[in-house]
């Protein structure tokens, strides 16, 4: 147990890391996901098979070999950049596919009659979606995406594999420090991440029952 | 295309349409072409790049037998034990006794919130297991878990009817969920249970950041052993490998979903959008 409450501030240092990995990769992968996605139901032939190859790529590339790419490779091909941004790169390209993902099948969610009927009445193309697709859309996508960003959060951790000191770097540098109490400092690292996963999986399970009842 | 943000196009708008393709199209080309010729500036498609894999199969070897072999070994074994112990922990997390029930939900919940190799690193130096050992329970504590809640989702999701009529037969509780509801709910559930191997697969890329010789860290073996200037080759290899056998298994998946799995009552269950959870 000490050694857990000695290495306080070191955890605190990892779980920052950590955070900051995962909030600005969430928001990136957010924009480019979105972009992405409106690509995927765009009526432009060239735009959907971008969008469609993007995500088939990334969806079937394994997030290490991303990691490994921006790594190891891109500076073989003048692409130089800092470790902590290149696990920012690798998280947010690879995120972004999963986004993509939930907001197609968000738009895709909304019955083809209400567009419609949006249409009959007279509303504009951006009424019709501001006002009739878009809220609904929303409410399919939001427990996905937190979903998503929970699987982030833990997917961050690979970047302890690629030289960024966040929560795992600091469970293994510790742990080879205190060999006699391993599963403690472990198990410190495990409660940080169970800090942000279980309330975020309680708050999508939550939202996506309003959202059943809602429909 | 959505068929709720548009109405069907007439020959104007399929016009426009056509154009906007076609100049998104060429702003494309122009990217990849730009990006080749600044590959091709550095060399990265001179033969002498390429020849460890044009000249000889030995690379081919030790990337496809000894890389993926490994892989393949990791990911099947996991496989194996997640979707036996998934099922287990399915029956525990529905049984009607709290001793079963809420041991089995703190189980799920805890694993499940855990990132993969956190629980390498778990087995490999708390227990100081072998790294093989190491990354395959990793991967089965993640999976068992997932697997269970994707059953019990499942479960769930058949008609009432069933687990009524199951039980006005008198079949007891227990054997009602052993007999009627999980075979149905495995066959409803066969698409999200494959498109989770495919996770699970892409994990064992983990192995890599733990020291186990799997197809990743196979590829940096080569690359210490052939010099840096092979990497470009290499990585695109390796890639094509993982693509290509995980898409293959995604279209597996799909393929499930729009034909098999017919027998359930209720029919097969819609994919969940992506299995976004396990991401």
């Amino acid at each position: 147990m000490d050694a857990v409450i000695d290495n306080l501030p070191l955890y605190w240092e990892g779980f920052w890391a950590t955070l900051r990995l995962t909030l600005v990769s969430a928001a990136f992968a957010l924009l480019l996901g979105t972009v992405l996605g409106a690509f995927r139901v765009s009526p432009v032939p060239t735009l959907r098979a971008l969008g469609t190859v993007y995500v088939e790529l990334l969806r079937n590339t394994p997030l290490t070999l991303v990691f490994f790419f921006f790594v190891f490779v891109a500076p073989q091909i003048d692409i130089k950049l800092p470790f902590f941004v290149s696990a920012l790169v690798a998280l947010s390209l690879y995120t972004a596919a999963f986004v993509c993902e939930a907001v197609r099948s968000g738009v895709n969610s909304v019955g083809v009659g209400q567009a419609e009927a949006a249409r009959a009445i007279g509303l504009t193309f951006p009424q019709t979606m501001g006002q009739i697709v878009l809220p609904q859309a929303f409410r399919t996508v939001v427990p996905p995406l937190i979903n998503i960003f929970i699987a982030l959060t833990k997917n961050s951790s690979i970047a302890a594999g690629f030289f960024v000191t966040e929560l795992v770097a600091v469970g293994i540098r510790l742990a080879n420090r205190n060999a006699a109490d391993v599963l403690m400092v472990l198990g410190g690292v495990a409660v940080f991440y169970l800090a942000i996963t279980i309330p975020a999986g309680i708050l999508a399970g939550a939202l996506e029952r309003r959202v059943a009842f809602a429909r | 295309m959505s068929a709720v943000l548009f109405d069907t196009p007439g020959p104007h708008t399929r016009r426009r349409t056509a154009i906007w393709s076609l100049v998104a199209g060429v702003v494309l080309a122009i990217v990849v072409v730009l990006a080749a010729v600044r590959l091709a500036q550095r060399g990265i498609f001179d033969a002498d790049r390429w020849d460890i894999f044009t000249e000889s199969t030995e690379s081919w070897e030790a990337l496809l037998r000894r890389g993926l072999g490994a892989t393949l070994r990791a990911a099947g074994v996991a496989a194996v034990i997640s979707l036996t112990a998934g099922a287990l922990l399915a029956v525990a997390r529905m049984s009607s006794s709290a001793w079963m029930r809420v041991p089995a939900t703190i189980g799920i919940e805890l694993f499940r919130g855990l990132p993969v190799l956190l629980l390498i690193l778990f087995t490999a130096l708390g227990f100081g297991s072998s790294i093989f050992i190491a990354v395959v329970i990793g991967l089965s504590l993640y999976n068992t878990a997932v697997i269970a809640e994707i059953l019990r989702a499942g479960i769930q999701s058949l008609p009432g009817g069933q687990r009524e009529a199951a039980l006005a037969i008198g079949l007891s509780p227990g054997q009602t969920l052993r007999m009627i509801l999980l075979p149905q709910a495995v066959r409803r559930m066969l698409p999200s249970l494959v498109s989770q191997l495919v996770v699970l697969l892409k994990d064992t890329s983990l192995g890599f950041v733990v020291g186990y010789a799997e197809l990743l860290r196979t590829s940096r073996e080569l690359r210490d052993f052939f010099g840096s200037r092979y990497i470009f080759s290499i990585f695109v290899v390796t890639a094509a490998i993982y693509i290509g056998v995980n898409f293959a298994l995604s279209r597996f998946a799909t393929y499930l979903e729009k034909h098999g799995t017919t027998r359930a009552a209720g029919g097969p269950a819609k994919q969940v959008p992506m299995d976004s959870r396990n991401a």
